[in-house]
């Protein structure tokens, strides 16, 4: 019964539960079982760094009020039924009201939010049940959830390998089975990232799309939450539930969110898709560029067409990035401060305590990137760093600007250069930040993106990247729902 | 004068050593606005709360909280720009002013930096000898957010935090150097609190925090054009402090530049209670901000449209007030200054003089008995008790010999304690005029019947002694007797006796 709860869609398995046919907290359970048998939690996996079974499996019985026989299970929106009885997992650098939200940081080590992100409230409020808060790099900085105060996570799929990251626990819970869904984050690719290192998909919205209330800031122009789901279904429909504007975050955009799952299953029949040139390099691995060129074959197959496009500034995302975003995160980490919340660490005076806390509380990738950053705004570098990077943003979004207006309707491109690597393999600042190279763009000019798996390279899964004009995740859903039906078992192999 | 060399000379060089000099001021105001909730969160900016009392997660700065802009804020701040002359931008951009300060629980004040939301303003704050207008260019109003507040002597080993004003909405109105004096310097933000209160924008009171000020400071050699190196005066806590600390400070850069030296460029605190300005540490004035837009909060974009309507709806500003006042109202220049000083008396004047009809009678009231009233209460004109429609049929009662007017004086002042009504008063106190003639002449007759030798010397064309008589029949009534009445009808008496 458990194993099986777990292999439905969420959509499946809420409707079950809204009809009645399945109690409200079985599947919670299931995945709380499940979590432990698989060691999704510190001592295994260490994907799930903070759990209360006891409270997500009363949180899911009290559910049974929301169950409408009479209604036979539907569930549409509004309902509070649209996730009844789905376990998720949450990223955590998303704020829960009864969870630890750590940002995978020290510095934050025990600190509980006193109030909740709209993302888990909307979840909440449609039924699901969050099992636990998962791993990442610190404060979301990181492509392996190596740099976790709490250690790494394990790929699932290979326990030597990364999970990717920074959002590695939640891909990582989805792939092993915990979940079928998952909030993560993304800044510049990661949940994307994680996603093809798992085999899962990876959502990345438009900017604006969700609301970033209770996400802890890393970089505000870029940051997104963003969706894991087994399939193509399952992240759209929890889409369909955390996306729309909120009062409390004043870059949420006011554009309504239609039912993606109700046309993610229409033809792709006459869909343009175009096959950016600087995204498949010379250096590109040949396998890689195999599987992209089947999964590119699959959705001819259906209809499509595939044209080669160029964007021509691609090239410069990842130094543009990494102005971008370690400023604004050189800014928004501020906060932590020893003052009011979080560690401190006493120390000489005022200056004594603030550099021994924030010495003492953040790992060495965040004390990087802050140093990266407040030297980029500093007095003297500004234009040349901040004020430039801005400009250059501009130009990457104006490539996706005309090549969408040229009548491309999504971009495909790989989401990542390779699988995941080992644990540890990558030692370099410089060649870690590489792994964005593919990503990043989709942040900085604030298209939505997702990353759906097409198969194994060295056995390891890889995924293919859709990329759409803002606020069409409709199109993108449509095309990924497109590949995951004509790959098949094939995506996983 | 004197003609002993040495000290004497060296000191009265020293006291002149401002002579040869130049002040040029430019001053940086801060004002609170006054919304009912914080620029960027719904706690209540309510002055005096409970320690930390009135935050939330966005004033705290808790992981995760976001700012939304308070748009009554904006409107404020429109306002403001609009009656300062400013151009008011159609986009204007908030920005992250990074430091870090316990107080300032982000690590960043949200404020506005390259596009402020309004520029290039001005200030009239008087006339010169000449009669030409006095004007001080405003370089900008920009709006941003206060800091919480650090308090050190609530606790011996420790500093403690109070973030209820946290978040709590200002604008800061920059002038041009444009000043030459502390007495200008005093006029200009004399103006601007009245301007400010005129706009109901703000408190401004300085005590509460609502308005602060700082100093720019430079000295040149009197015919210089080139501005010398300025310092920054911090720290004044009111507009005479602020006079005397400008003064301080340009005395302190005259004699430094008499004696050859070079001002350094640098924050100077204003110590009022020793009466002289010093330096600051040094760190405070080498900060680097590092501005960079606010990613948290899309550019502000005001529409045509509402910017005009709100320029449509500015209420009379002072200048128009006292125009209107001197020609409506047919007062003297000092009058219409003191009846306009600030919105409230203004409207309290007006309100009994177009009640009861006599403007001069009104304007004499309101700054002799009115204003003793309320400076001896510590009163504000809002919450006075007696009020503007009262006091006009106080006056109405005057003006028809039903009281006189020390009788309207000790109504008045029960009207100040009780607020109640000046006929009620008038009535319970028996101070209502006796018009009566049969009355009167009973009253007449019998102090004449009683002073009967005075009474003959009167009749007898001893004129002298009216006065002493009209005050023993005003006695005689007590107090109620009408006495233009009693002057005529006792000298009606004695020309009827003697004839």
């Amino acid at each position: 019964m458990s194993a099986h709860l777990l292999g439905m869609t969420a959509a499946h398995l809420r409707d079950a539960v809204a009809a009645n046919e399945v109690e409200p907290g079985a599947a919670v359970r299931a995945s709380l079982a499940h979590a432990a048998a698989a060691g999704a939690g510190r001592d295994g996996l260490n994907a799930i760094i903070w759990a209360d079974a006891a409270r997500s499996t009363r949180e899911a019985d009290a559910l049974e009020g929301r169950v409408d026989r009479a209604q036979g299970g539907r569930a549409p929106h509004g309902s509070g039924r649209e996730l009844l009885g789905v376990p998720v997992a949450v990223k955590d650098n998303i704020a829960t009201l009864d969870l630890p939200t750590t940002c995978g940081s020290h510095i934050l080590e025990g600190y509980v939010s006193p109030f909740e992100a709209t993302v888990v409230a909307r979840l909440r409020d449609a039924g699901a049940v969050v099992v636990g808060k998962t791993n990442m790099d610190e404060f979301a900085m990181g492509s392996s959830t190596e740099h976790s105060a709490y250690g790494p996570t394990l790929n699932p799929l290979d326990r030597t390998r990364v999970p990717g990251g920074s959002s590695g626990g939640s891909a990582a819970a989805v792939a092993a089975g915990v979940v079928r869904v998952a909030l993560g984050s993304e800044t510049g690719g990661s949940v994307r990232q994680p996603a093809a290192f798992c085999g899962i998909v990876g959502v990345k919205p438009t900017y604006g799309r969700v609301s970033r209330y209770g996400l802890v800031a890393f970089a505000s122009s870029l940051d997104q939450v963003g969706v894991f789901g087994a399939t193509v279904d399952d992240a759209a429909l929890v889409m369909e539930v955390i996306g729309g504007s909120d009062p409390l975050d004043a870059t949420s955009a006011d554009v309504a969110v239609p039912p993606y799952r109700a046309t993610a299953h229409e033809s792709v029949e006459g869909l343009v898709i175009g096959r950016p040139r600087e995204y498949f390099p010379e250096s590109l691995d040949p396998r890689m560029r195999d599987r992209c060129d089947r999964a590119l074959a699959a959705l001819e197959a259906q209809g499509a067409k595939v044209r080669e496009v160029s964007l021509k500034h691609t090239e410069l995302a990842i130094p543009v990035y990494y102005i971008v975003a370690p400023a604004e995160a050189s800014s928004n980490l501020a906060r932590f401060d020893g003052v009011r919340y979080g560690l401190r660490v006493e120390g000489d005076g005022l200056r004594g305590m603030y550099e021994a806390t924030r010495s003492g509380g953040f790992g060495p990738e965040v004390t990087r990137r802050i140093l990266l950053g407040t030297y980029v705004l500093s007095a003297g570098y500004y234009d040349a760093y901040y004020r430039k990077a801005q400009e250059v943003r501009g130009l990457l979004a104006g490539d996706f600007a005309e090549v969408f207006a040229s009548g491309v309707d999504v971009l495909f491109t790989p989401t990542t250069p390779t699988p995941a690597f080992r644990i540890g393999a990558v030692s370099d600042p410089y060649e870690m930040y590489l792994n964005d190279i593919f990503t990043a763009t989709a942040n900085l000019a604030g298209v939505p993106a997702m990353s759906v798996p097409i198969g194994r390279v060295d056995g390891l899964p890889v995924g293919g990247q859709l990329l759409a004009p803002h606020f069409r995740e409709d199109v993108m859903f449509r095309a990924a729902y497109a590949l995951e039906r004509a790959l098949g078992e094939e995506a996983h192999r | 004068m004197s003609t002993t060399a040495g000290p004497t000379d060296a000191a009265r060089a020293g006291s002149d050593v401002t002579a040869a000099y130049e002040m040029v001021v430019g001053l940086e105001v801060h004002v609170q606005l006054k919304t009912r909730t914080k620029a960027f969160c719904n706690c209540s900016t309510d002055f005096g709360a409970a320690p930390n009392s009135n935050t939330c997660p966005v004033c705290l700065a808790l992981p995760g909280a976001l700012p939304v802009l308070n748009a009554r804020a904006v409107e404020l701040a429109v306002r403001a720009a609009l009656a300062l002359e400013c151009e008011v931008h159609t986009t204007s951009i908030f920005a992250r002013k990074n430091y870090f300060y316990p107080d300032l629980p982000k690590g960043y004040q949200i404020s506005q930096y390259d596009q402020p939301l309004a520029t290039g303003g001005c200030l009239r704050i008087g006339t010169s000898r000449d009669g030409a207008p006095i004007s001080v260019g405003v370089t900008r109003v920009h709006m941003e957010e206060d800091a919480g507040k650090s308090i050190h002597d609530r606790f011996a080993e420790a500093t403690a935090i109070d973030l209820n004003r946290s978040g709590v909405p200002l604008i800061e109105i920059v002038s041009e150097p444009d000043m030459r004096s502390a007495v200008e310097a005093g006029a200009y933000l004399r103006t601007l609190k009245q301007l400010l209160e005129y706009l109901d924008v703000s408190d401004v009171s300085m005590e509460e925090g609502s308005l602060r000020v700082d100093a720019n400071v430079s000295a040149r050699r009197r015919g210089e054009t080139k501005l010398g190196t300025k310092t920054e005066v911090k720290n004044m806590n009111s507009f005479s402090g602020v006079e005397r600390a400008l003064e301080a400070e340009f005395r302190r850069q005259c004699e430094v530049l008499a004696g050859g030296g070079t001002v350094e460029q640098q924050t100077m605190l204003w110590d009022g209670a020793r009466g002289e300005v010093r330096p600051a540490r040094s760190k405070e004035a080498s900060h680097d901000y590092r501005y960079f837009p606010e990613p948290d909060l899309p550019p502000l974009v005001l529409e045509d449209e509402w910017v005009a309507d709100i320029r449509k709806r500015l209420p009379e500003l002072p200048e128009a007030r006292r125009a209107r006042f001197a020609a409506d109202y047919g007062l003297n220049a000092y009058d219409v200054q003191e009846l306009t000083a600030s919105p409230a008396i203004a409207e309290y004047f007006e309100g009994v003089a177009r009640q009861h009809g006599d403007a001069k009678a009104a304007a004499n009231w309101v700054m002799g008995e009115v204003r003793a009233a309320l400076n001896a209460g510590g009163l504000d004109v809002a919450r006075f008790r007696v009020r503007p429609a009262d006091l006009a049929r106080l006056l109405d009662l005057v003006r028809d010999g039903k009281v006189s007017h020390s009788a309207a004086k000790r109504v008045f002042g029960i009207m100040v304690q009780t607020g109640d009504r000046p006929e009620q008063v008038a009535e319970r106190e028996g101070l209502v005029q006796e018009g009566d003639t049969a009355a009167l002449v009973g009253w007449i007759d019998e102090v004449l019947a009683e002073n009967a030798a005075e009474a003959l010397r009167y009749k007898n064309g001893e004129r002298k002694l009216q006065g002493f008589l009209v005050g023993l029949v005003m006695k005689k009534s007590r107090g109620r007797a009408d006495p233009k009445r009693v002057n005529q009808l006792l000298a009606e008496r004695a020309g009827a006796a003697g004839a």
